[in-house]
């Protein structure tokens, strides 16, 4: 199994030391190549290193995590970003996906946890958290005009539901599958195609969250 | 103990939801103008954020209007006159402000500075002009028209950034100098330097034009010239005067906001300092020590990141409440995920009561690190789900004088019209599934 190379942005040096520290004792499977407390030194080191993954604080000196993937995930198509915060907001958290985060998991987050979302994510699949999912059901709850164009971005089918239900729930993918009797691929498949609604949606809702963060 | 319950007012629902999405919550909805995505007042953006619709179709509705008979400038100017400004009002949760503060989260950029959009902006205003003189031929009114709501508008666009100066001076009170001027500099000056000026000159030229007409002509039109003039001062100062009061008890309001953040931050600095101590008393104690982590945890994050509790009773807030009183009493972190929102009735009650008993059970027995509830407001009814990876039991084998999952939880949701399903197996886990239905079925309320 190849190594993912990993760079950790986060202003605070003593989580950056806690995380290394746990995924150092996952050595063969990640690898912490570089480190970075604000947006000017993330830039300058993901664009310097080109990572697999790049594990991202929602808020950052100089702009935030979505500043940093603004001026990076254009040039660097191989790169994929997990969002890690400590903060809870709905309108963070939302504008940090559709700004292109693969994923968001809470800083609390255990270490073998977190190396499963960093392989999930470098192998180009979506993390969600039961919060996020929670997020995201709540964002696509209720109705829309049936007149509205477009409008399979603003919906959830109603498998891509139960399976973000099941997640909200907290069960782990494997579980999921087993409980709606569909393989592990199935629901990866369903959960990557509810990331991208999530980020190219024009629900008034999530607009709403990504213009307060000026992200369209 | 009659279960004729009264139906959800469906107003306090709306209130609830309106809370969720950061609005503010009491009155009627009520449009306010974008400050933070503007090209000129933020009026266009606010209406579109209030309608719900792209705020490019309310520029160009604007636009249009403003072209066939100068309506959309009169509403405009009208709109931009009365709508507050809505980033005063706004409140976000006191960490993401903080945040916001210091740049550590995506700042607004202001779309003017984009050269693009005033590129295209100029160039319509003077394909206008080139228009007007075309269709009117030479206009003797044109030209000091333009020059005067060009001075209209700079000193318009004064008074409100005067505005955001709080309108008072280092003493606290309001100071009709910093209301003209805002915080001074040269800036200030020359801004409304220009705008007196042009406003003079567009008198000037009106009253010369005008004068070479003849004689007869020339009292009247300076006698219009000055009921103009003092329009102009009064269009000048009415919007700082008519701002005057409501920023007034705006700023009022705010202070106290600010003090009631202080109290609770002092509240919460001294509970820090409680918990550390604690922790430096119990360091032997890993399972205590992370007890009392995660409930410090958990009170500065929901002070700093939550949205301020929509209500007293809500099926949410009420959910939390039981989540951490089961934390704290067995030191086993219960993650809590709402979809949605209900106020509490008997029902919702009973709901988290059981809900409470299931949590308390998996964080006994069950010997799982975390407990994960999530839970569903829906319209017309309200699902909780509680599961554990722990080990699980054979429901069939436990003796019949434990009460807790058949009388805190079957029958309790039983009792007020709701199931329970308890799935588990030994060493798989357990999950328990309650729902129940509102009381009256929803017939009017859509």
């Amino acid at each position: 199994m190849t190594t993912r190379r990993v760079v950790v942005v986060d202003d605070h040096a003593m989580f950056r030391t806690g995380v290394k520290a746990e995924l150092a004792e996952h050595a063969d499977r990640v690898e912490v190549v570089g480190e970075a407390a604000d947006v000017d030194a993330a830039v300058a080191v993901v664009t310097a290193l080109q990572p697999d993954v790049v594990l991202l604080d929602v808020h950052l000196p100089g702009g935030g995590g979505v500043e940093v993937m603004r001026r990076v995930a254009a040039r660097l198509p191989g790169t994929r970003f997990l969002a890690l915060s400590v903060s809870d907001a709905a309108e963070d958290v939302i504008g940090t996906v559709r700004a292109g985060a693969r994923g968001y998991v809470t800083k609390t987050i255990t270490g073998p946890e977190l190396v499963d979302a960093v392989e999930r994510v470098a192998g180009g699949d979506a993390v969600f958290s039961p919060r996020l999912a929670g997020f995201v059901l709540d964002a696509f709850a209720g109705t829309i005009e049936v007149a509205q164009i477009d409008s399979d971005l603003d919906r959830l089918t109603e498998r891509e539901r139960e399976v973000m239900r099941l997640i909200a729930r907290g069960y782990a993918y494997k579980e999921v599958a087993a409980t709606l009797f569909i393989s592990v691929k199935t629901v990866e498949t369903h959960v990557s195609s509810v990331l991208r609604k999530l980020q190219l949606s024009s629900r008034h809702e999530l607009s709403r969250w990504a213009s307060d963060r000026r992200l369209l | 103990m009659t279960t004729d319950v009264p139906p959800a007012p469906a107003d306090l629902a709306a209130a609830l939801a309106a809370g969720r999405s950061g609005a503010p919550a009491a009155g009627p909805r009520r449009a306010y103008r974008n400050g933070e995505d503007r090209l000129l007042g933020g009026v266009a953006a606010g209406l579109a954020d209030h309608l719900a619709v792209p705020v490019l179709h309310v520029r160009l509705a604007f636009v249009v209007a403003a072209a066939v008979g100068g309506f959309g400038v009169l509403a405009y100017a009208g709109l931009w006159l009365f709508l507050p400004v809505a980033d005063h009002l706004e409140e976000h949760a006191p960490g993401l402000e903080a945040a916001t503060r210091q740049g550590r989260r995506p700042r607004s950029r202001r779309r003017l500075h984009d050269v693009g959009p005033l590129v295209a902006w100029g160039a319509i205003a003077v394909g206008v002009v080139v228009l007007v003189q075309g269709v009117l031929g030479t206009s003797v009114l044109f030209w000091p028209m333009l020059l005067g709501a060009l001075g209209l508008a700079v000193l318009w666009r004064q008074a409100d950034e005067a505005q955001r100066e709080r309108w008072v001076d280092s003493t606290g009170r309001v100071s009709l100098g910093r209301a003209v001027l805002g915080s001074g500099g040269a800036a200030a000056y020359a801004r409304l330097t220009a705008g007196t000026g042009l406003l003079l000159v567009a008198l000037l030229l009106f009253a010369l034009r005008a004068g070479a007409y003849g004689s007869l002509a020339v009292a009247r039109d300076v006698v219009v010239a000055g009921v103009l003039g003092v329009a102009g001062l009064a269009l000048v100062v009415g919007p700082w005067l008519f701002r005057l009061t409501g920023d007034l008890s705006e700023e009022r309001s705010a202070r106290v906001r600010s003090q009631e953040r202080a109290d609770v931050a002092a509240h919460l600095h001294d509970s820090v300092l409680q918990t550390l101590a604690l922790i430096q008393k119990h360091a032997g104690d890993p399972r205590t020590v992370a007890t009392l982590a995660r409930a410090q945890e958990r009170d500065l994050r929901s002070w700093l990141f939550a949205d301020p509790p929509a209500a007293d009773a809500s099926v949410a807030s009420a959910l939390r409440a039981a989540a951490a009183e089961v934390e704290d009493a067995h030191g086993v972190p219960v993650e809590v995920v709402v979809v949605g929102d209900a106020p509490a009735t008997d029902r919702t009650r009973a709901l988290v009561l059981a809900a409470r008993e299931a949590m308390t059970n998996a964080a006994r027995h069950s010997g799982a690190d975390r407990v994960d509830v999530y839970a569903e407001c829906a319209p017309a009814s309200t699902e909780v789900f509680v599961r554990d990876r722990g080990r699980g039991f054979d429901e069939a084998a436990v003796p019949e004088d434990r009460l807790g999952v058949r009388g805190s939880i079957r029958d309790r949701v039983r009792r007020h019209g709701g199931t329970a399903e308890v799935r588990t197996a030994p060493g798989e886990g357990t999950e328990v599934r309650l729902l129940v239905h509102d009381a009256v079925p929803a017939e009017g309320a859509s």
